[in-house]
């Protein structure tokens, strides 16, 4: 019918997004040589001040990196990525020496993460809401809330500072969710990351506040190797939140991220993503590669990980937040809103890995495909043969915009377990004329029609966000389809 | 000056002409009725002023309001202040009532030129407003729509429109699938949203909508033109008579 | 006979007509790259097919064979067609409006012409090893307009005695159902000893024609059954696929079907039913191409012992392929702590305006519903016949064709009292 045509036309006026954080950052910058080879990890390790055996296992890991082949199952494609033409290692000159307090950052810094509407400054973050750890390109630049967190015991710091002043913690479960040799941009995480967020929240202490880290990467030609580390001890509960951004640039960025949960009795964490890095442009130029490993252990008895992420960044996504349920009656959740506009390409999804006994996760997954994007959910339930009473629910719908773009669901369902109970369900639709005119019907613009449509239809999982940034992932959604609709 | 002023207008779909040159004008607070057999362009003619994409005009004018009508699209009459309530409202998955309503509330204050609406202001507004036509809290938390019978959806509608505040009421069959008493209810509903500064197009198969809401004039609309025009007492003609000798007169 | 191990199950040719020879050059070549397909090859990621790269193996030698149907189905009404280890042995009177043809030096042009066109060599390398091994065969077309009323049975048998080696041959079948005809076939698959069957069945539906299609694969729980049906369907046809699988040591049952107009009926259901230490792998493509087409697949599965159940469905649907219906579903039930089920549904979409779904569950039978069978008096084995019986009654209540249907149903049943009566 016409009416489909002028939609998808009306979708695609509006598709001329701008990138709101597309800005870049003039600071001096201490950065490594480009290239990847022994020196260069050497010298990370370096200024890091590392311990011997943590420069061991990023040369080990660098080492199994070298033998190991970039994966080429996903439904995604992009030229081959010469990782001898990146730097791995940038920071901002004068944080050389780490920051002592805020007051020693570099006011172009804070200049930047105000543009970015994060504020750095305590006194300016909502009163003891969200404690913030900030990271640029290669470095952590300032971690709020320290001193009111470390009253309840907890930890919030950046990996570099856990590795000299926790280094016991660090040794432990540094690698005890994804090995090195896990997967290819795990091992190439594990030779070369710069930095990331440690949390440690102490046994039964409920963290007061939200943590939340900001991930932005502003050097050119620089990859952002991230690692963050979360431990929840027993009966211990912590909501923790990232957010990611990058400078619009026509050169594609490597983002290749690793995130390790560790969930022991009773003890609760809950992960929530909001991904906005720069996507590319209307002709997929540009935009950052976001490779990631996010795996959580649910290693004691009841206890709970649940990843809510909403992707609607990067050029590329390649992404699966998974969780190991080995602790009996423990429990994983999974829920995704990915929206892919213009060029951008995304497979993602999930594992849940049942191991214990009445273990339970939940997937859902919201998949929304605009212009000439494809997005592919890839998700594994795996029941192992102990799981007695196992139980797994997944819905996984896809919403089409315009008939360039594609929406693809590959689950993988296994069970050696009789008494476990897994049930898949999986729709692909679209936003209806009907809706349209309705909508409009009653005063509302194309763009604001589509918003609020694909909003609804991602309702499950939106109610999981924490409330600070449910709001702000709301309007997220609704910029990263202008243009897609009308 | 009338509030709507449709001239000559002529309209298609898929190629296919079925509005054959329309006259109507409708003065600021009266109440029309268009009454027709079915495939009379009835449903088309609503489309039409509503902006809907894929029905196209091919000539005459609409103005409303003093303003081009056709120009605007379907999003900029409605914020202009017409209002269609739909034979067949639409479900939306995932959307609350109440945030529908905001979303529409703030795009005419948008429009206005004023900031959004106080959030506590509108809420007990609207909850007030459904009260009187029977649209419980629990509706106004669902999903538009979705889930809903036949009746709800009507009252739904009228909910929206009083909401609303609009110039100019389009009801499209809104007596289509319910029963005697959700039609008085949505009926009572429309007539309390009678007032001088609004006015409203009753389109209807069925004089019975037409024993609750009385119209000032009845239009008979068949083959794509109007066929005859008169007071109430048309509707009972209509009633004895049906509509054959208006499809005859017109082939 | 030796195994040449860079080519496993490769045999000596057999004669080859020469309008055959070069396909079969090119899928002899084909399949020499290919090889035989390892666990990481997607398609093929949980069919573990190691233990053919060392099997003794040689070509059948057609000894005397005596069909032993299950007797549902030696009772149906139908023209039997006897194909020993992929040779023609014997078949009846054809109903009018059917034409039979071998695949020789004497094969007719509309052999000669869509031999090959259906199945591809490309991807699949036990269809590259059938189209360059194949040895006999059978073509049957039912001309434009003919409804044919007795359904056609292809009774496909092996012969292995107790040797160390396995016997192997490559039944080869087409299939044309010319425009605006109407035809039901049936296939059972059965045989004693150890033998690989390698069947490939090319099947071309035409405008407005109707193919109900229904196979029975019984074979030797000795036996590696690898199947490839390739279906290509033109616009208003209808197409109904069933398969109930229940034999074999090993079995893969591949359906891929190319709607290649509008208005298709697409139907691909079945059940399968392992025991012991049967792998039962079902692999289903549909692709939609082109617009307004249905397609509805519901698989049920029951695994008992150590039964291995592998489910793969993938529908694609092309960009042009607007308003398809597509509606994809496998079921399973695991009956014991060491059977395992492998579901790997598959939706691959480029058309905004489609209404497409997918869904697998996993779980043991309802306790409620047993229970309310025992408290009636009715003992535990039997109550779980009875509730297995009617979990896989959904899917055969698929079949079209209502002889075919209740003689399926019988098997099954049949099947039932042998095996989940048996377990308690």
């Amino acid at each position: 019918m016409v009416a489909t045509a002028d939609t998808v036309r009306q979708v695609e006026d509006v598709t001329g997004k701008e990138y709101k954080y597309g800005f870049s950052t003039v600071l001096e910058m201490d950065m490594a040589p480009k290239g990847l080879n022994t020196d260069i990890i050497r010298f990370i390790s370096a200024k890091k001040e590392e311990p011997e055996w943590l420069l061991e296992w990023r040369l080990k890991a660098y080492e199994q990196w070298l033998t190991m082949q970039d994966p080429d199952w996903a439904k995604v494609g992009y030229p081959p990525i010469d990782y001898q033409d990146l730097y791995y290692y940038a920071a901002p000159k004068n944080m050389d020496d780490g920051p002592k307090s805020l007051d020693e950052v570099d006011p172009e810094l804070l200049r930047t993460y105000e543009k970015l509407g994060i504020p750095l400054k305590e006194q300016e973050i909502l009163a003891g809401v969200v404690a913030v750890d900030a990271v640029f390109d290669s470095v952590s630049v300032a971690t709020t809330y320290k001193k009111e967190l470390h009253k309840h015991g907890i930890v919030f710091c950046s990996i570099s500072e856990a590795v000299k002043d926790y280094p016991d913690l660090v040794r432990r479960y540094l690698g005890s969710v994804v090995p090195f040799a896990d997967n290819y941009f795990a091992c190439l995480n594990s030779a070369v990351f710069t930095d990331g967020s440690f949390v440690y929240i102490p046994k039964g202490v409920r963290c007061p506040m939200e943590l939340s880290t900001y991930f932005r990467i502003n050097a050119q030609n620089t990859g952002q190797f991230e690692r963050t580390l979360i431990i929840a001890e027993e009966g211990s509960y912590v909501s923790y939140l990232e957010g990611c951004t990058a400078p619009q640039r026509d050169e594609n960025q490597l983002h290749a991220a690793v995130v390790e949960l560790v969930a022991m009795d009773d003890a609760e964490i809950k992960y929530s993503t909001v991904q906005d890095w720069y996507p590319g442009d209307e002709n997929g130029k540009g935009g950052i590669y976001n490779f990631v490993t996010k795996r959580g252990v649910c290693r004691g008895k009841r206890s709970k990980i649940s990843w809510t992420q909403v992707e609607t960044g990067s050029a590329i996504t390649w992404k699966y937040p998974s969780c190991i349920l080995q602790g009996d009656d423990s429990v994983g959740e999974f829920y995704s809103v990915a929206i892919t506009n213009n060029a951008q390409q995304a497979d993602t999804g999930t594992k849940m890995i049942h191991i214990g006994k009445n273990t339970r996760s939940t997937i859902i997954s919201k998949g929304i495909s605009a212009g000439k994007a494809d997005q592919t959910y890839r998700g594994l339930v795996r029941i192992g043969k102990r799981a007695d009473g196992a139980r797994n629910f997944t819905q996984c719908d896809s919403l089409l915009i315009g008939d360039k773009c594609g929406a693809h669901t590959v689950p993988y369902i296994e069970s050696k377990n009789p008494t476990a109970r897994l049930e898949h369900e999986a729709t692909t639709s679209k936003i209806s004329d009907d809706q349209m005119f309705y909508c409009q019907q009653r005063g509302l613009s194309a763009e604001d029609a589509v918003g609020l449509i694909v909003n609804g239809f991602c309702k499950e999982v939106m109610r999981e966000l924490p409330m600070e940034f449910a709001v702000e992932a709301q309007k997220l959604i609704g910029i990263s389809l202008e243009g897609s609709v009308g | 000056m009338a509030l709507i002023e449709i001239k000559n207008l002529h309209a298609e779909v898929g190629g296919k002409p079925i509005l054959k040159g329309i006259d109507l004008s409708i003065e600021s607070g009266e109440v029309h009725a268009i009454m027709g057999p079915n495939g009379s362009g009835k449903s088309t003619l609503s489309y039409v002023l509503a902006g809907r994409e894929g029905y196209e005009v091919t000539e005459g004018s609409v103005t409303f309001d003093g303003a081009d009508l056709l120009e605007m699209d379907a999003d900029e009459r409605a914020v202009a202040g017409i209002f269609l309530a739909f034979q067949y409202p639409v479900e939306l998955p995932g959307v609350t009532g109440m945030t529908f309503l905001k979303e529409a509330v703030n795009a005419r204050r948008k429009a206005a030129g004023e900031g959004e609406i106080d959030a506590m202001q509108f809420l007990k507004m609207v909850r007030a407003k459904a009260k009187a036509l029977g649209v419980t809290d629990e509706m106004l938390k669902r999903a538009v729509n979705v889930g809903f019978s036949g009746g709800e959806k009507k009252r739904n509608e009228i909910l929206q429109m009083s909401v609303l505040e609009p110039k100019l009421c389009v009801l499209d069959e809104t007596d289509s699938g319910l029963d005697i008493d959700a039609l008085k209810v949505v009926s009572e509903g429309v007539n309390a949203l009678r007032s001088q500064g609004r006015s409203m197009l009753v389109i209807t198969h069925y004089q019975r909508l037409l024993e609750h809401i009385r119209p000032d004039r009845i239009h008979v609309l068949a083959q794509g033109k109007i066929q005859k025009t008169g007071g109430p007492e048309l509707a009972h003609e209509l009633e004895a008579s049906g509509y054959a000798d208006f499809a005859e007169a017109a082939a | 006979m030796t195994n040449d191990h860079s080519n496993p199950l490769m045999q000596v040719s057999p004669a080859t007509p020469g309008w055959l020879k070069p396909l079969r050059t090119a899928a002899a070549a084909r399949y020499g790259q290919l090889g035989l397909p390892k666990l990481r090859t997607e398609a093929w990621k949980f069919t573990n097919l190691k233990v053919l790269e060392t099997l003794a193996v040689k070509p059948a030698s057609s000894g005397e064979a005596h069909p032993d149907l299950p007797a549902a189905l030696a009772e149906l009404d139908a023209c039997r067609i006897l194909i020993v280890d992929g040779k023609v042995v014997d078949h009846g009177t054809l109903p009018d409006g059917v034409e039979a043809a071998g695949l020789d030096a004497d094969a007719p042009d509309w052999v000669r012409e869509t031999v090959g066109t259906i199945a591809s060599i490309e991807n699949h390398p036990f269809t590259a090893l059938n189209t360059a091994q194949f040895d006999g065969g059978i073509a049957l077309r039912v001309a434009r307009g003919k409804s044919v009323e007795t359904p056609i049975h292809l009774v496909h048998l092996s012969t292995a005695g107790a040797t160390d080696e396995a016997e192997i041959s490559h039944p080869r079948v087409l299939v044309i159902v010319e425009d605006g005809a109407i035809l039901d076939l049936v296939e059972s698959h059965q045989g004693t000893g150890a033998y690989i069957r390698n069947t490939v069945t090319e099947v071309s539906v035409g405008a407005d024609a109707k193919l109900g299609h229904y196979k029975l694969q019984a074979d030797s729980r000795e036996a590696f059954h690898v199947a490839m049906t390739a279906v290509t369907t033109k616009g208003k046809s209808s197409y109904d696929n069933f398969a109930l699988s229940t034999g074999s040591r090993l079995a893969r049952n591949e359906v891929r079907g190319h709607l290649g107009g509008q208005h298709i009926d697409y139907h691909v259901n079945g059940a399968y039913m392992a025991t012991g230490d049967q792998h039962l792998d079902t692999s289903t493509f549909i692709d939609h191409a082109e617009p307004n087409c249905t397609s509805h697949e519901l698989y049920k599965g029951v695994l008992l012992e150590n039964g291995h159940g592998v489910f793969q469905g993938k529908i694609l649907v092309r960009p042009d392929a607007q308003k398809t219906d597509g509606y994809q579903m496998n079921r399973a039930l695991l009956l014991s702590p060491t059977a395992e089920i492998n579901s790997k549904p598959e939706l691959e979409i480029y058309a905004d305006d489609v209404k497409c779904s997918h869904g697998a569950t996993v779980g043991e039978l309802e306790d409620d519903q047993l229970f309310y069978l025992l408290a009636r008096g009715v003992p535990r084995d039997r109550a779980r016949a009875i509730l297995v019986a009617a979990y896989v009654d959904e899917a055969i209540d698929t079949i079209d064709r209502e002889p075919v249907r209740e003689a399926f149903r019988a098997v099954a049943s049949e099947w039932m009292t042998h095996h989940v009566a048996a377990v308690g």
